[in-house]
């Protein structure tokens, strides 16, 4: 919103305050301030000036040959304009001037000399008319300096309208005013309003069907209209606030909605017999004044003339009950209509004014009449002929209930942490228009009507009223007095620092991070379909709309995007899933950590048991534990239908490693290979670590035996272990394949047994009698020695 | 004899002389002094020796004896040096600036942010918790005092769900849940003081500047005297230390449901100082966290009394910091898993070390 100084003037007596200090201030204070615009700057010399003769140009049929009076003399000026008559006062500029676009010299335009400029109002930066030459409408005399008629030096100062979002009494100057004034200790003018005076019997009858959707309807009815301009000092007014003017009515409105902050609306009180205040029985269509056919729905508040529709309430009048500028008769509407339908209305229709960005912001229904009142004056002291031609319709469906608030000094001391003086306390209150009263201890504060829509409620309200004032940048820094308490972390959070410690410093893996949903497009290069979970209802793109129930695919799309970078890399990310939906119908949401090793250079196998090996190193360093590995069957139609295994430790599945189903596996990459490790980290943090139980170190020697030994599809290395880990030996200290062959579609691996004992040095022949155990028992697995 | 053992030297000193490595000594010391060797049977033919010339022969023998010796170690050590130098010389000159294997891995900047503001606020003291992406509406709005209606609820700001729930807008979603697990800390007479930090999502079209999924950080700190004045001093103390220089902060008015006062909070830019430039938009200031005091309602909904306890809650764009201190300039980089991007951030923390005690 722009604000004028000017404007604020009217209110408050600003004589011999630093401007721009003030306005930090109220950015301190108040709201921010986003920019400072300095009016008038760039106009020099332009006085009123008298267009004495007027002669054709020989040889254009658009310029003309002027005779100026400028007030010291009388000037030569070629001018194009074509609203030029004789007698006329216009803004002249004479050479050595200056206007926004630039210095004003002598010049010969077509063959004549000019010795200055007449000038439209656009080209002094007072409009955006460029129609014609700006007719000076007050009476002065030639030569006088515009800047001295007109309100042309100025301040202008744009506040960000989102820290106005709270505070629907400072979305007109009046309340900005109030700001100053209890800024500067001033005082704050009332504002010059009409008693309405009217002596008839009519009065416009209003009917409000939708009580839920309005507080207040207020309107009268003037007439003996006969103006139909507003004022250049208006007009420059209202341009510098960033609106154009219009007629004189129209401007009036916006006039009162820029000071006010209530917005209202004229209607030609030739079309206006009764007012309907109402939704639609059934959805309609309604053109608007922007000459926009628009649809309406049945929640969708309209104003109608009897039964037929003539605004949009809150949001915009309609194309037929315009105000025209023949206009001399006008009802003019003050209302206050529920902000939240009205912001919900102007969102359906994706229509979105000045008047309900205000409504939203739930103004003070109070404003009503005195809108009323003011735009009367305003009016009558524009075109004095004006009169009102109706009694005053104050149908007041709803109030704000009143709010009183009760604290004393003890609370703000407790609040602030500082000593704001009782004084100060009353003096900032007052200002701002709260009422307070003090009895004993106690300030008892009536919220104003302007503050009470939904702004100010509670203790803590009042606290940020007198803080605002009194200014942070005043307050005294102290630290709090608490003691101290040891900070332990959480298992989440040092676990997955300590996995992702691992992933980048031993494995040199990548930490990426990627989105919470599928992506269909991307998953259907990879040939992955998106499986059925929670979805997001309202995201832009409904390719995106269901959740991850696995970090993978998101993972792979990653590395399918990442081939260029190496032959030989791999990602990670601990991020969130949605493993389907709980019992009680909400997202069961868990963090996963996922996985992805690329490789271009190795075979796929090796690739495996890289991972294999990545997610034992997480354990052991994690955990102190080893994970079991036990193949399942797919779950995810991406997985491997062979090369799919689940994690466990402790008897909890933690996880799974999975190769690519060759189907994803092709269109990922035809000569790389991925494997995927999927483990949840909410699961893996309940597992146990294992405390480190220390062994002194054998000092005999250890002796190791070597076996051979053909393998058989369908057992596992696993199975084979449990042959061993029978006998529950002491002295078996590790086993370990020392290397595997294939030969003529046979394998064969060969494992050595390390055995020690602490005692002794173990004989050969209590070795071999175990050897002979552990082949007996894989005897029985169908594993046999290779002869 | 001693014709003999002339011999036996001259034939030693010519063949110690066409020896070139050490292992040539070692087979010429077992030929020469060797049990089967010639002072061996030298010291056997002593035995055919007259007494009264044995001492003599014997001498000479051993003279002999030790002079093979003698040599031999002397040339060990001549042949050592010079297989040294020989394969010094031999030895390849290695380029010690030759590329070697480039590989390592990266964190991703959130991460290392994220660590490192953790890391200063373990050291005031404020324990770190995490909470869910999926959230309900209760806890992301009306447990935060905002109303229903509340623009910031719309389909427009805020993705939700088919389950009724909605993923979390901002990381306040987290304060109810977390004031009401460390009620018992008040009770025990100690502050709460936890930062939550946490992914956060908005409906938005995404830019360089925009981003649908981002970073941020909360913290609050709760007890029974917290003042403004609090708040002013303990955001300055710990924007000093993230930014490791002193800050100058000021407070603006500004509005959230869920603080009262609000505030917005700018620090002095750190690039002009607070002269003006392009990257504070020539004002001297940039915005950089909202903070305020906590919202009675929100003490309220959590069971804490308002009335007894008071306190204050500061967010920190984690995203944004992260872009602030990278320099990073376009938002997308987070989510775009390009990782000749995200590879250049391989290390934890940048932070100077202080000095030690000494």
């Amino acid at each position: 919103m722009f604000v004028s100084i000017n404007w604020i003037k009217e209110y408050v007596d600003l004589e011999g305050l630093d401007i721009k200090k003030l306005i930090n201030s109220f950015t301190l204070a108040t709201a921010e301030v986003e920019d400072i615009i300095v009016k008038g700057e760039d106009l020099r010399d332009v006085v009123v000036g008298e267009i004495l003769s007027i002669e054709n140009h020989p040889n254009s049929k658009k310029l003309h040959l002027l005779k100026v009076d400028g007030g010291d003399r009388i000037y030569d000026v070629v001018c194009g304009a074509p609203n030029v008559r004789e007698n006329m006062k216009i803004a002249f500029v004479k050479a050595g001037g200056r206007v926004p676009a630039g210095e004003i010299t002598k010049a010969t335009v077509a063959g004549f000399e000019s010795e200055g400029m007449c000038c439209s109002a656009f080209e002094l930066g007072l409009s955006d008319d460029k129609a014609g030459l700006m007719e000076i409408d007050v009476d002065a005399p030639n030569g006088t300096n515009l800047k001295d008629i007109y309100p042309i030096d100025d301040i202008i100062f744009e506040v960000d309208n989102k820290s106005l979002t709270n505070r629907p009494d400072l979305w007109g100057h009046y309340g900005i005013a109030r700001e100053f004034a209890a800024l500067t200790d001033r005082e704050l003018k009332p504002l010059p309003l009409s008693d309405l005076a009217y002596n008839g019997d009519e009065k416009i009858k209003v009917t409000v069907g939708r009580d839920d959707l309005v507080y207040r309807y207020s309107c009268v009815k003037m007439d003996n209209i006969t103006k139909n301009t507003s004022p250049m000092a208006l007009q420059i007014r209202l341009y510098y606030c960033g609106m154009r003017g219009i007629n004189l009515l129209a401007d009036l409105t916006n006039y009162i909605m820029l000071e006010m902050g209530q917005p209202t609306h004229a209607f030609d009180a030739n079309k206006i017999d009764e007012i309907v205040v109402d939704t639609p029985k059934a959805d309609c269509k309604f053109t608007t004044l922007d000459n926009v056919e628009r649809d309406i729905t049945t929640d969708t508040l309209l104003i109608n003339n009897g039964s037929t529709p003539v605004a949009i309430a809150g949001i915009m009048g309609g194309l037929d009950s315009e105000i025209v500028g023949d206009t001399n008769a006008v009802v003019l509407e003050c209302a206050n209509f529920d902000g939240v339908s009205v912001r919900k209305s102007s969102s359906r229709l994706g229509l979105r004014t000045d008047a309900s960005a205000r409504y939203e912001k739930m103004l003070d229904p109070e404003m009503t009449v005195t809108a009323a009142k003011r735009f009367a004056y305003l009016l009558q002291s524009i075109d004095e002929g004006a009169s009102v031609a109706s009694l005053l319709t104050d149908e007041y469906v709803r109030k704000y209930p009143e709010i009183n608030i009760s604290f004393n000094k003890a609370y703000v001391d407790k609040y602030t942490g500082i000593d704001i003086s009782e004084e100060r306390i009353l003096k900032t209150l007052t200002a701002l228009g709260f009422g307070v009263e003090k009895e004993n201890d106690e300030f008892k504060v009536k919220v104003p009507s302007f503050r009470a829509t939904k702004d100010v409620t509670i203790k803590a309200d009042i606290i940020e009223e007198i803080t605002r004032i009194y200014g942070y940048d005043n307050f005294s820094i102290i630290t709090t007095k608490s003691p101290l308490k040891p900070v332990k972390s959480s298992a989440v959070r040092s676990q997955s620092n300590e996995i992702k410690d691992i992933l980048v410093k031993h494995y040199n893996l990548h930490e990426v991070h990627s989105y919470i949903w599928c992506d269909v497009r991307r998953f259907k290069k990879l040939g992955i379909e998106v499986e059925d979970n929670v979805k997001v209802l309202n995201i832009e793109s409904s390719d995106n709309g269901t959740i991850r129930n696995s970090m993978i695919p998101t993972l792979l799309c990653a590395v399918s995007d990442n081939k260029d970078f190496s032959d030989n890399f791999g990602i990670f990310e601990i991020g969130r899933v949605a493993a389907g939906v709980k019992d009680d119908g909400t997202a069961n949401e868990r963090r996963r950590l996922g996985i992805v090793l690329f490789d271009k250079t190795s075979t796929e196998k090796d690739v495996y048991f890289r991972a294999v090996n990545l997610v034992k190193k997480i354990f052991s360093q994690i955990k102190h534990k080893e994970p079991e590995f036990s193949k399942v069957p797919a779950v995810h139609a991406w997985q491997h239908p062979k090369n799919t295994a689940q994690i466990s430790c402790d008897g909890i599945v933690v996880g799974t490693l999975n190769s690519l189903h060759p189907a994803n596996a092709q269109k990922l990459d035809k000569n790389g290979s991925a494997v995927c490790i999927e483990i949840d980290v909410d699961d893996f943090i309940t597992i146990k670590g294992s405390n480190i139980s220390f062994l002194e170190p054998s000092s005999k020697q250890s002796t190791y035996y070597d076996l051979s030994l053909l393998l058989k599809d369908g057992v596992t290395f696993a199975d084979m272990s449990k042959c061993w880990n029978a006998l529950e030996l002491e002295e078996l200290n590790s086993v370990k394949v020392i290397d595997t062959y294939e030969k003529d579609g046979v394998k064969s691996i060969t494992v050595r047994f390390i055995f020690s004992s602490k005692e002794k040095t173990l004989e050969m022949e209590q070795v071999q009698s175990w050897i002979d155990e552990i082949l007996a028992n894989l005897k029985n697995i169908g594993i046999e020695l290779k002869l | 004899m001693l014709e003999k053992a002339q011999q036996l030297k001259q034939q030693f000193e010519e063949k110690v002389q066409a020896t070139t490595v050490p292992a040539e000594l070692e087979q010429l010391r077992i030929e020469f002094l060797g049990k089967k060797g010639p002072i061996s049977s030298l010291m056997g033919e002593l035995r055919n020796v007259p007494n009264e010339q044995k001492k003599e022969a014997g001498q000479i023998i051993n003279e002999v004896k030790q002079f093979i010796e003698e040599t031999i170690a002397q040339k060990k050590t001549e042949l050592v040096k010079l297989e040294e130098e020989r394969l010094i010389n031999a030895a390849e000159d290695y380029d010690v600036t030759f590329p070697t294997e480039d590989e390592t891995g990266s964190y991703h900047p959130i991460t290392l942010i994220q660590r490192e503001v953790e890391e200063i606020f373990e050291g005031m003291g404020f324990a770190i918790e995490d909470y869910d992406e999926i959230v309900d509406d209760y806890h992301c709005f009306e447990a935060l005092n905002i109303p229903k209606h509340h623009p910031a609820r719309d389909m427009q700001d805020t993705y939700y769900l088919s389950t009724n729930q909605l993923l979390k807008t901002h990381t306040s979603a987290a304060q109810n849940a977390i004031l009401i697990k460390y009620t018992k800390e008040l009770e025990a007479d100690r502050p709460i003081r936890v930062i939550f930090p946490g992914r956060c999502f908005r409906n938005e079209k995404i830019d360089a500047c925009h981003e649908n999924t981002f970073f941020q950080m909360e913290g609050v700190m709760v007890d029974k005297d917290i003042s403004i004045s609090n708040l002013i001093y303990f955001m300055k103390t710990m924007l000093s230390e993230v930014f490791q220089q002193d800050i100058t902060v000021r407070l603006r008015p500004g509005f959230f449901p869920f603080v009262e006062p609000g505030f917005e909070l700018d620090i002095q830019c750190l690039i002009c100082g607070g002269e003006g430039c392009p990257s504070c938009k020539d004002s001297g200031w940039l915005e950089l966290c909202p903070c305020g005091m906590i919202h009675p309602n929100v003490l309220t909904a959590a069971g804490l009394d308002p009335e007894k306890y008071t306190g204050f809650a500061f967010g920190l764009g984690l995203t944004r910091l992260a872009m602030m201190r990278y320099g990073i300039k376009d938002i997308r980089v987070f989510n775009s898993c390009n990782l000749k991007a995200l590879s250049q951030f391989e290390n934890s923390t940048f932070v100077e070390p202080e000095k030690e005690v000494k």
